[in-house]
């Protein structure tokens, strides 16, 4: 079918995958959005396969159909808890076909720009757009490529350490290669003489040469950030997968690529610049990896630890009448969120008003914590975000919290000279009282002590998050 | 160790020390809990559900002091009291020790150990015990009561088949525990209620509280917040100020109900005699302060008076005990919280910890020596009354000139950033050919719909939006479909590769976005 049966096609998609992001601005709305994402999705496929260019329509489905089946699978059976590793690994996925797609370009390219003029005339599809391009087009075609197979290769190796940190199969601490930045801005700098080398002479040396520099720089880049911070890491490498299918859309002339790359690209720059606000920190100071110094001694911190056992805590909870979660990644990783909910429905059953305050940090995923707690069955209504309910604090009998440390550091409001200082954070020390569910004595990924654990009206409930609140759950009857 | 209540013999005092509920506390802690036969009868508290609570019921007072380690009471001990007692006691109970040096003395003489209910410091580990705050409150309430009782109106405003009734107005003086608590209850019955302090920090609470505060308009140098949260004595200039506000609402208020106090003085003569004859007939003045000389010059202490004009001024000193079985209640859960602290290990024995700054502070005699005064507390009281920045409410045309401002300084970067940006896409138009610009135009389109849709996604929805957006990434799938149709090998393969792993995407990440989203459930 011609050309402009799928441009028409296309603008449908693109409505539709529009509507499928806008609709996430609700959760009841949500559920019909991802119908039109889907139907979007498929009207695509279906107008690229009928459309021009294409060809081995079996071979294709056949593709689709296997990769869907592996997709399949992996979605039923992925543990809520795991979300933020198969996202990254996702990412990767996409950033790998986005650099495959730039080197086929590449060899298209070749291959029409060897033809004589009698030749081309035969060529249909992708091969004829190309043999169309005079000799400015081409130039700038060269340069899209050039940057799709680079922010894809980044977007590759990127998440694949992403996703060995959030797995756990990579040291999640901060790491680099001595040299550090050197090595990445060297790398980056080759990549840039590679694209001039690339512009002018259209080898393939040079393109080979800033795919292995970009593997490199994506590789070392997330090494060298530590674990709390791979929500930006993860929005940071979605906005790319985004961008990279956004410059691919150009060289192959593709509108629709281009329109979900700039969705896709801005969507994640969105995301990550939120999960920095709500970090204080500069998107720039994530990247590059640590926490800066801090410009003076920080505060002595007053008073000591007390701990408490279930049985204070159950008798706290039964006399108090509001009630807020504040739970952090310490709850996904001792898959708490069961016990969480059991506890919710027993206090909502005793007519206590009982909360959950989010912040927007908390976990390994930017809305983590949000996904989890549904898995649970905890209502969305009575979950809610940190603008919402910071005001809330002083009117409130019990804060617990589990798992979280410095989203609720009272040294990012007190002492400016903390590494934290300027962070949002909730306010639960102005909660009457406040249990603390811990492992230990240690300090949180900032490494920086916690006020909040000597305040007065704190007590610590020392043990694994789930072991602690099934002990709870037990005195509570 | 055994904790133990003598019946009360000041006279009209219908509180005591310890109840049944209060003793159950105590026995959590270790103790063993004692009180003398009908010692709670005027609170209501009958020696059978003493009994019943696990309280050893004595006959005598003599016994009682006798077989107790630890007395427990309401007002301090009479000097037949300290006389008959036994040596070596530990005594908890009001003794206002700056006022009762001789007692003080006998007590001591005694070897007593003397914890004082009326000296507990005011810091907020400490307020669990603060017996002062919760008689205060009580105080508060009982003289809204009383002067309900004693007014011949409704208080709150009605219109009824029988005529119009405007709301009683009342005047509060002296925003304290007592007088926030006036104010609550006065603004429960539907009075218009306003309040005076000479702490400007205390507006907040008043209007909290839903009543108007009086804004004394006076050059900053006056700030009446004295340490520990309590109110200081104000400069001569201030006085007449104050007093000309109040002579001001006078013929105004039905009732006022006077609770200012400042710590070791004679209460501040505020409503002064003129301001009285002022008045309303059928107004009516309660003086909470009247124990300590009262805040109106015509309070008789212990009485009720009426004016020749008609306004009725109740100078009772004796309010918490005219609730006794809500103020026993509430002394005897402070008495077990002092308790708590005293007893860290629950065992069951007293620890006087003088390290300990609440202790420290409320201890006036230990062993054989007095302990009063106390030392500063090391922990600042209510955070050392910060000279509180005034905010000067802005007027609105400041308002409406700041609104204006905000509007041009955002006008004026969103211009900017549209100019910069219209400059840069005119400059690549300038070079680059007709067949880029139109994907690029496409481009930024796309960029600016994605910013403007982005932002309205939900926060809890942000995992799902990425499992969406890695999805719909694999859009990528459609330059692999449009190459694989290629005559090159190399390309074939690649762009399978890249279709086969797009397809993992597609269906990877719609389905887990759907699992999740069903999740999210309204309660």
């Amino acid at each position: 079918m011609d050309y402009g049966f799928s441009t028409a096609a296309y603008v449908v998609a693109a409505v539709l995958f529009i509507l499928s992001l806008g609709g996430l601005s609700n959760q009841e709305k949500a559920k019909r959005a991802v119908w039109y994402g889907i139907a979007g999705m498929a009207l695509a496929v279906a107008a690229t396969l009928v459309g021009p260019g294409s060809g081995l329509w079996l071979l294709s489905v056949i593709l689709i159909a296997a990769g869907g089946i592996i997709g399949f699978f992996v979605a039923k059976r992925v543990q809520m808890t795991e979300m933020p590793q198969l996202v990254a690994a996702m990412h990767s996925l996409v950033g790998l076909a986005a650099v495959f797609v730039g080197y086929n370009a590449h060899v298209e390219l070749g291959r029409v720009m060897a033809m004589d003029d009698a030749a081309r005339v035969g060529l249909e599809g992708f091969a004829a757009l190309l043999a169309k391009k005079d000799a400015v087009e081409i130039a700038i075609l060269r340069v899209e490529l050039f940057l799709g197979v680079f922010i894809g290769a980044i977007t590759f190796t990127g998440s694949v350490i992403a996703y060995g940190k959030l797995a756990g199969k990579v040291t999640s601490a901060a790491k680099k290669l001595p040299g550090g930045h050197v090595l990445n801005a060297s790398a980056a700098a080759i990549s840039v003489l590679s694209l001039i080398w690339y512009f002018n002479s259209g080898g393939l040396l040079p393109l080979l040469l800033m795919t292995v520099m970009a593997l490199f720089i994506g590789y070392h880049l997330i090494m060298g950030i530590g674990g709390a911070d791979m929500p930006v890491v993860v929005s940071m490498l979605n906005s790319y997968s985004g961008w990279a299918a956004a410059a691919i859309g150009f060289s192959l002339g593709n509108d629709l690529l281009i329109v979900v790359g700039a969705l896709v690209g801005s969507s994640g720059a969105i995301l990550s610049y939120i999960m920095c606000k709500a970090m204080n920190r500069h998107f720039v100071s994530v990247i590059l990896g640590g926490f800066g110094g801090s410009s003076g001694p920080a505060m002595e911190v007053e008073g000591e630890m007390v701990a408490i056992d279930a049985d204070g805590v159950a008798a706290a909870l039964e006399e108090a009448d509001s009630i807020i979660v504040v739970p952090g990644y310490g709850m996904a990783v001792a898959q708490a969120q069961q016990a969480v909910s059991e506890l919710t429905r027993k206090m909502r059953a005793a007519g206590k008003e009982f909360r959950f305050a989010i912040h927007p940090v908390a976990g390994r995923l930017p809305g983590h914590m949000n996904v989890l707690l549904a898995e649970a069955k905890v209502p969305y209504d009575i979950v809610l975000e940190m603008d919402e309910i910071n005001e809330d604090f002083p009117e409130t009998d019990v804060v617990i919290i589990i798992g979280a440390n410095d989203i609720v550091n009272p040294a990012a409001q007190d002492d400016p000279n903390s590494p934290i200082a300027g962070m949002p954070v909730l306010e639960v020390w102005k909660a009457k009282q406040v249990f603390v569910s811990k492992r230990g004595q240690g300090t949180g990924y900032s490494g920086i002590e916690n006020p909040l654990f000597f305040k007065d009206n704190t007590r610590m409930f020392y043990g694994d998050a789930k072991a602690s609140l099934d002990a709870l759950l037990a005195k509570l009857g | 160790m055994r904790i133990g209540a003598p019946a009360e013999i000041f006279e009209g005092e219908k509180r005591v020390a310890l109840t049944p509920e209060s003793a159950k506390r105590l026995q959590k802690l270790g103790y063993d809990c004692l009180v003398q036969s009908g010692a709670g009868e005027a609170a209501s508290f009958k020696d059978e559900a003493y009994a019943e609570a696990g309280v050893t019921v004595v006959d005598t007072a003599a016994d009682l002091w006798s077989q107790a380690d630890v007395i427990v009471k309401v007002r301090a001990p009479s000097t037949e009291e300290v006389e008959a007692a036994p040596e070596g006691k530990t005594l908890i109970s009001f003794i206002w020790p700056a006022q009762n040096e001789e007692l003080l003395a006998a007590l001591n003489a005694k070897k007593m150990t003397v914890l004082a209910m009326d000296m507990v410091p005011r810091i907020s580990r400490a307020q669990k015990m603060d017996a002062l705050s919760s008689m205060a409150n009580i105080g508060g309430y009982r003289a809204v009561v009383e002067a309900a009782n004693n007014f011949g109106r409704f208080f709150t405003g009605q219109v009824t088949a029988a005529g119009k009734v405007p709301p009683a107005k009342i005047l509060v003086v002296g925003a304290g525990v007592a007088g926030l608590a006036a104010i609550g209850a006065a603004q429960a019955m539907g009075a218009v209620v306003r309040a005076f302090d000479v702490r400007p920090e205390v507006a907040e609470q008043i209007e909290s509280m839903g009543a108007e505060f009086l804004f004394l308009d006076f050059e900053d140098t006056q700030d009446g917040s004295g340490t520990g949260g309590y109110a200081a004595p104000s400069s001569p200039e201030f006085r007449e100020k104050q007093l000309e506000l109040f002579r001001a609402q006078a013929p105004e208020v039905d009732i006022v109900i006077t609770t200012a106090l400042i710590p070791g003085r004679p209460a501040p003569k505020l409503w002064t005699e003129d301001m009285v004859l002022a008045m309303k007939n059928g107004s009516v003045i309660v003086d909470l302060a009247a124990e300590r000389g009262g805040n109106c010059d015509l309070t008789v202490p212990d009485d009720k008076i009426v004016t020749e004009n008609g306004v009725t001024i109740i100078g009772y000193t004796d309010l918490p005990s005219r609730m006794a079985t809500q103020s026993s209640n509430l002394y005897g859960t402070n008495i077990a919280h002092m308790m708590a602290d005293l007893t860290p290990e629950k065992d069951g024995k007293p620890v006087v910890n003088m390290e300990d700054d609440v202790i420290r502070g409320s201890t006036v005699c230990h062993e054989g020596e007095i302990t009063f005064p106390p030392p500063p507390p090391k922990v600042k009281a209510i955070a050392a009354a910060k000279p509180k920045e005034k905010v000067k409410e802005p007027t609105p045309e400041e308002k409406k000139a700041a609104e204006i401002a905000a509007f041009k300084k955002q006008t004026k970067s969103q211009v900017t950033l549209l100019v910069v940006g219209a400059v840069l896409l005119l400059a690549v138009g300038l070079v680059a050919p007709a067949s880029f610009m139109q994907h690029f135009i496409v481009f930024v389109l796309s960029v600016f719909v994605g910013f403007q849709v982005i932002w309205g996604v939900a926060h809890s929805l942000h995992t799902p939006l990425m499992a969406v957006t890695n999805a719909i990434s694999s859009i990528i799938i459609l330059g692999a479909l449009m190459q694989i149709g290629s005559n090159s090998t190399i390309v074939i393969v690649l762009a399978a590769l890249s279709v086969f792993m797009a397809g993992i995407n597609i269906f990877g990440g719609f389905l887990v976005t759907r699992r999740m989203l069903a999740m999210f459930q309204k309660s």
